[in-house]
């Protein structure tokens, strides 16, 4: 494709990227390599044996906590937690094409949502709560506060989106005789739906793994990562690198699942446009 | 000229004439409209980020004993936080945290987005290479502290390593439950928030002008320095705000990677929290709050984010 030769720039920066990469991965692999050590292994290498001893051991409830419902509400409170996300982050991402009166105060709202502490948010919800006198538990209190963390990522992805979207198709629309709904419904949410995925991706997966945020503001049931936290003062075998694996697993499942809907709607559109 | 003036004409008096043709085509874009759609946003956050934070404020002069918080008007809370030296050396040791990591993201995050931007030609694979650099983002972070056990314990993989080689005589003790081990995993955590905005940045600079500036005679340093860095400025601007926010606030890392050796603001924070000396902790909070703001608004004297977007 391009004649010039590659420069020593290049190989020494592939180097650097490389490196970096093993960085990045290198850890979780470990990890996911010493999760299948065997019956008598520790945490650390060598292996004693493969097995799946501790993967049936993070299904027996009294092993390791409440992993099973712990799971169940990570998992419940992420779809809370994506769908809130997607709808309220597409109707400000709409809001914001326009300037109005305190625009420019929300959206520096939402930044301040994104750069405040995590910890500030969750002792600020915590005691709110506690001053009105309402219990927290995870799907009030502790998805308040994940959305304070999810919804700027959204909607700054929303504000980024509109910025880049020509009116030109819209206005062709209504030159049709659409109506606002239809050149909604068929023009423009066809065009934002791989962003849409990727708001909704980024809601799940930034949920899903939320520690800091839900500390105070779970209540009495942990979320998984509540429950991770708690395992790792006091569990010393390898269970702690099952648990990890099973769930970086499912978040990797997550991302394929999201880019690949991504991907298939981004074609449909090419085949239709 | 006369156009335009006449299209006014139009929508002021289709404005006055009750609902014509291109008033129903406007009809979206009445304000009403705007309101509406920000006002689930302004509710949440109003909700679960403007009041907590207020109530943090108010909470912060309140009186406390062991067992509750009873509602007052004392500057105690202040006074004690701002008078302990404790409180200036856990600021301290943040800040060393902060400016330690901030440097390293900084300068592994450019590399790594310059090397993504300018070096890789076709599009399907810097997709492909920055979704590599993305997806761990997207996963659990208290597991990727915990994947570093067995890297840097006692007998972890490094130091087996080291004494098979023998290049030590006994396992280093500094690799795992310290302040090294601390900044290792933030630069490991955090890396990733200062690689997409500065990649961001890097992608919409006209290459016209690194062929303009080579073709002046600028060498490749000349061309780095005098022309990409000041265009990337912003993205490395966003890039800090979030890594200098969450280090600033960051506890977990700090208690579990320096193994209860190290300590900082947050982490003070969330002791005083789980002694359920709540008035402290928010007053600790309310300094917090403000440092963080204070560099943030100083960053972003160098770039409006607004334009970035």
């Amino acid at each position: 494709m391009h004649p010039e030769k590659r420069s020593r720039e290049f190989y020494v920066l592939a180097f650097f990227f490389t490196l970096f990469v093993l960085f990045l991965y290198g850890p979780l692999s470990t990890i996911f390599i010493l999760s299948f050590q065997g019956p008598s292994g520790g945490l650390t290498f060598p292996m004693n044996g493969t097995s799946l001893h501790w993967f049936r051991n993070l299904f027996e409830q009294q092993a390791v906590g409440d992993f099973g419902g712990s799971f169940r509400r990570s998992m419940v409170l992420g779809l809370m937690t994506t769908t809130i996300t997607v709808i309220v982050s597409l109707l400000a991402g709409l809001a914001f094409r326009r300037k109005f009166r305190g625009s420019t105060f929300l959206f520096y709202l939402a930044i301040s949502s994104l750069v405040i502490p995590s910890i500030l948010i969750s002792l600020g919800i915590g005691l709110f709560f506690q001053v009105l006198g309402i219990r927290p538990a995870w799907w009030s209190s502790g998805l308040g506060a994940h959305l304070t963390w999810t919804l700027p990522f959204g909607v700054l992805i929303m504000f980024a989106v509109f910025n880049r979207f020509s009116p030109a198709y819209e206005e062709a629309a209504r030159d049709l005789g659409a109506t606002p709904w239809q050149t909604f419904r068929y023009v423009v949410l066809p065009m934002i739906a791989p962003s849409l995925i990727g708001v909704g991706l980024f809601g799940f997966t930034l949920s899903y793994d939320e520690f800091a945020r839900t500390l105070m503001t779970a209540g009495t049931f942990n979320t998984l990562p509540l429950e991770i936290y708690g395992m790792t003062t006091n569990v010393t075998t390898p269970v702690l690198y099952a648990l990890g694996t099973v769930t970086t697993v499912f978040s990797f499942l997550i991302i394929l699942v999201a880019l690949t809907a991504i991907i298939i709607v981004g074609r449909r559109r090419a085949r239709i446009g | 000229m006369a156009t335009a003036a006449a299209d006014n004409g139009l929508t002021i008096s289709s404005n006055k004439s009750g609902k014509p043709a291109a008033k129903t085509r406007r009809g979206l874009t009445s304000p009403i409209v705007s309101y509406l759609q920000a006002m689930p946003l302004v509710l949440i956050l109003g909700l679960f980020l403007l009041l907590p934070i207020l109530t943090i404020a108010m909470v912060s002069f309140w009186d406390y004993d062991s067992v509750r918080i009873y509602p007052d008007f004392v500057t105690f809370n202040y006074t004690e936080t701002l008078g302990s030296w404790v409180t200036w050396k856990i600021y301290l040791n943040t800040f060393k945290f902060t400016v330690i990591v901030w440097l390293l993201t900084m300068f592994i995050g450019f590399w790594v987005a310059y090397f993504l931007a300018f070096h890789i030609r076709s599009t399907t694979m810097q997709i492909v290479l920055f979704l590599v650099c993305t997806v761990p983002f997207l996963t659990s972070n208290i597991i990727r502290m915990i994947s570093w056990v067995p890297f840097l314990g006692r007998n972890g993989l490094i130091n087996s390593s080291l004494i098979q080689l023998g290049i030590v005589p006994k396992p280093l003790e500094f690799l795992l439950f310290s302040e090294f081990a601390v900044v290792l995993a933030m630069v490991h955590l955090y890396t990733l928030f200062m690689v997409t905005p500065i990649f961001n940045t890097l992608m919409r600079i006209d290459r016209s002008l690194v062929e303009a500036a080579r073709d002046a005679g600028a060498s490749g340093f000349q061309i780095l320095t005098n022309v990409i860095i000041p265009l990337a400025k912003p993205g490395i601007a966003i890039g800090s705000i979030f890594v200098v926010t969450l280090v600033m606030g960051d506890f977990i890392t700090v208690r579990f990677m320096s193994g209860g050796q190290s300590a900082s603001v947050g982490l003070m924070m969330s002791n005083q929290i789980s002694l359920l000396q709540y008035p402290a902790a928010a007053a600790n909070a309310v300094i917090l709050l403000i440092v963080v703001l204070l560099i943030v608004a100083a960053i972003l004297r160098v770039v409006d984010i607004r334009k970035e977007l």
